[in-house]
């Protein structure tokens, strides 16, 4: 019973972190209709850049809000330099981003090598807390991950919700066309979405690379799960992201935990099914 | 008039074949270049690349080409580097590949492939050589088993633990390296209650630290990379505190120089392998000079993929000199040069080949300490020379136990 409640809290932690990189892709997607194939190598540079300043300053707030604007940065010029020039050529978008994201984790490898990276936590995060009930010890930075993911998600949703700017992004989503003839700069909108996509990202990978690592390789593995929790959760929705990261997280680590072996399958499992069933995701809009 | 012609074409025969005596031998080296063992396959490399530096890059006028490819780990990968390195490039050897699994299946290309000689770089499942193996295939170096003698005795007797749990990744080389540990650790008393097989490249482990037992006395860790990093820092989040006891790859020089907060753990720990970048001998402290003065940007020592691509290219370019560089004949005498070869390694002992083509190697038993520096490094606890791939037992019972796998060998 302890192990079961302890490997869905696990579940629920990593959901979080799961969440935390999804959501920048979805959002990115649910307005430019562009599948970002660069995301989990904007993640991985916001993680490395993260464990330099936090190597450098000390700071680990200071990492994660440089590794969320260096990503935001690529993420723009991204937008801007190279995808912008094919608004509404899906295809080609898909296309030039994997090469970007390519591009971007030779030259990581080239510039931080393969080592495997961990960013040092500060002193209240570092240790482990023992917990009431169950009492074993668990992670602090495991338990910020969530609060930390709970923030953003609370954050992204008032954004995108309750401000002009999420207003703007909402009748993108919904009637691109309208909102160009009512003459509001679509193309420098889709570069700050992206921006923020990418510092979502970002932050993901500085967050990553504490309470796990960061490698070349971790890029992929981000995507593929983002990818993964954006299908389950349906394209474009942030609570459909976060309702996939949750299934996803926990399906990992159950089957880490009772069929160590098998354990991918249940995550790809769990996709077979929502495509089958319902194939705009679980929160998804189905297209007209 | 026609004798002009006759001195020329005489002239010309002659011009043929000059370069014809001065053959120029091209081998082609398989590592990993991407992913997470990048900078592990990098290594590898430079490691090939010493051997051939050494010989001036040439072998009794015979110049040396190095063509480098590159695989990601898997099987397929490393079949096609080394299929265009055969067909494109045209070379007469292979220097490769990394990864366990890889091995195997270059063993079973190699057989399509007679007029080519392959040499196994890093990989060490066991059976590339022990069941199956190819005539043409060698390995100048152990298995994952043979890396791990030495330290079930060690774990069991000095350091008094009589249970331990295992954790290592789901595939052929982890299997062989669990055996080589639990063969010793099983015969000598201990017991292995359980095994986590855990994806390669698996991220959170957290699930996996709540399930090992309360009741072990240590945890026997064959992760290699980012895996070993991300499962100690999670473990030591956690509050874990038995002690670890490491694999080849969980503890080389190259998990050492990672950055992290992870390392405090493994100080103390003993492991098994075939290369220690600190050891004092006389052989490794040159081998160690000339890597490090070649390769100024490679790692503060010789890495375990170094020692062993540098072995297989070394046995290469003896081999090659010992034949003249004659590589005729389906290169019948430089194997045979191959498999009659003896020589001093790196770590000091007498490489030479059983029946199956595989090295009978040294081995070492360490334990990882904290330099001045702060920095870490393994020191040498005991050397075993002259271990085979039957760890000392005879053929018969050895190749009974059957081959390795998620429940062979068993204790619990």
């Amino acid at each position: 019973m302890t192990l079961f409640l302890i490997v869905t809290l696990n579940g629920l932690t990593l959901a979080a972190l799961y969440f935390l990189a999804a959501s920048g892709f979805s959002l990115i997607f649910g307005l430019m209709r562009t599948v970002n194939m660069a995301h989990g190598a904007l993640l991985l540079l916001g993680g490395y850049v993260g464990y330099s300043i936090v190597d450098v300053t000390g700071s680990w707030g200071l990492g994660v809000l440089g590794g969320g604007l260096a990503a935001a940065l690529a993420g723009a010029l991204v937008q801007a330099g190279v995808l912008g020039w094919m608004q509404g050529d899906e295809l080609r978008q898909t296309l030039a981003s994997i090469a970007i994201s390519i591009i971007m984790a030779d030259l990581m490898l080239w510039y931080w090598g393969g080592l495997t990276y961990q960013v040092a936590l500060p002193e209240a995060l570092a240790g482990g807390q023992r917990l009431p009930i169950l009492g074993v010890g668990y992670a602090n930075i495991r338990l910020a991950l969530m609060a930390f993911a709970l923030a953003t998600g609370l954050a992204l949703w008032f954004l995108i919700q309750r401000t002009r700017f999420g207003a703007v992004i909402r009748a993108g989503v919904d009637d691109q066309d309208m909102l160009r003839a009512l003459g509001y700069p679509i193309g420098r909108i889709f570069v700050l979405v992206f921006a923020l996509g990418g510092m979502l990202a970002g932050m993901a990978g500085v967050v990553a690379a504490s309470a796990l690592s960061i490698a070349p390789g971790t890029d992929l593995q981000f995507l593929l799960s983002s990818l993964v929790v954006v299908i389950v959760g349906g394209m474009g929705s942030i609570g459909g992201a976060a309702l996939g990261a949750l299934l996803v997280g926990l399906a990992e680590q159950y089957g880490l935990a009772y069929a160590p072996t098998y354990g991918v399958v249940f995550t790809f499992a769990i996709m077979v099914l929502v495509l089958a069933v319902r194939p705009q995701g679980l929160l998804g809009k189905a297209e007209q | 008039m026609n004798k002009l012609k006759l001195a020329a074409s005489v002239l010309a025969l002659s011009a043929m074949s000059v370069p014809a005596s001065a053959e120029e031998v091209k081998i082609g080296v398989i590592s990993i270049l991407e992913g997470a063992f990048a900078a592990l396959g990098q290594d590898g490399i430079r490691g090939a690349e010493l051997a051939v530096l050494e010989v001036g890059g040439e072998v009794d006028g015979n110049k040396v080409e190095v063509i480098t490819m590159s695989s990601d780990a898997s099987p397929d990968s490393a079949v096609n580097a080394a299929r265009k390195l055969i067909e494109q490039d045209g070379v007469d050897m292979i220097v490769g590949p990394l990864s366990g699994s890889e091995g195997l299946a270059l063993r079973d290309l190699s057989k399509s492939y007679p007029a080519v000689t392959f040499l196994n770089g890093s990989s060490a499942a066991q059976d590339t050589t022990l069941r199956d193996s190819s005539d043409n295939f060698f390995r100048f170096g152990g298995d994952g088993a043979q890396w791990m003698v030495g330290v079930g005795d060690y774990a069991y007797n000095d350091m008094g633990y009589k249970s331990v749990a295992v954790i290592a990744e789901d595939y052929s080389f982890p299997y062989t390296q669990v055996l080589g540990f639990m063969t010793e650790f099983c015969s000598a008393g201990g017991k292995v209650p359980e095994k986590f097989w855990t994806p390669i490249g698996n991220k959170d482990y957290s699930s996996v630290v709540y399930s090992i037992p309360q009741d072990v006395d240590a945890i026997f860790v064959a992760l290699g990379g980012a895996d070993a990093v991300n499962f100690l820092t999670q473990y030591s989040q956690a509050g874990g505190d038995k002690p670890i006891i490491g694999g080849s790859i969980t503890i080389d020089q190259s998990i050492l120089d990672s950055k992290g907060p992870f390392k405090k753990l493994l100080v103390g720990a003993p492991a098994g392998t075939p290369t220690v970048s600190d050891y004092d001998g006389e052989e490794w402290s040159a081998f160690s000079a000339s890597y490090t003065e070649a390769f100024p940007d490679g790692f503060s020592a010789p890495s375990i993929f170094a020692h062993h691509y540098y072995m297989s290219a070394k046995a290469a370019m003896l081999a090659l000199d010992a034949v003249d560089g004659d590589l005729s004949n389906d290169q019948a005498a430089f194997r045979a040069a191959l498999t009659d070869l003896t020589f001093v390694t790196p770590t000091g002992g007498t490489m030479r080949l059983d029946k199956n083509r595989n090295g009978i190697v040294d081995n070492f038993v360490t334990e990882v300490y904290e330099r001045e520096d702060g920095s870490l490094g393994n020191r040498v606890v005991k050397v075993v020379r002259d271990v085979d791939q039957l760890l000392g037992q005879d053929e018969a019972t050895f190749l009974a136990s059957g081959p390795v796998s998620r429940d062979n060998p068993s204790c619990p």
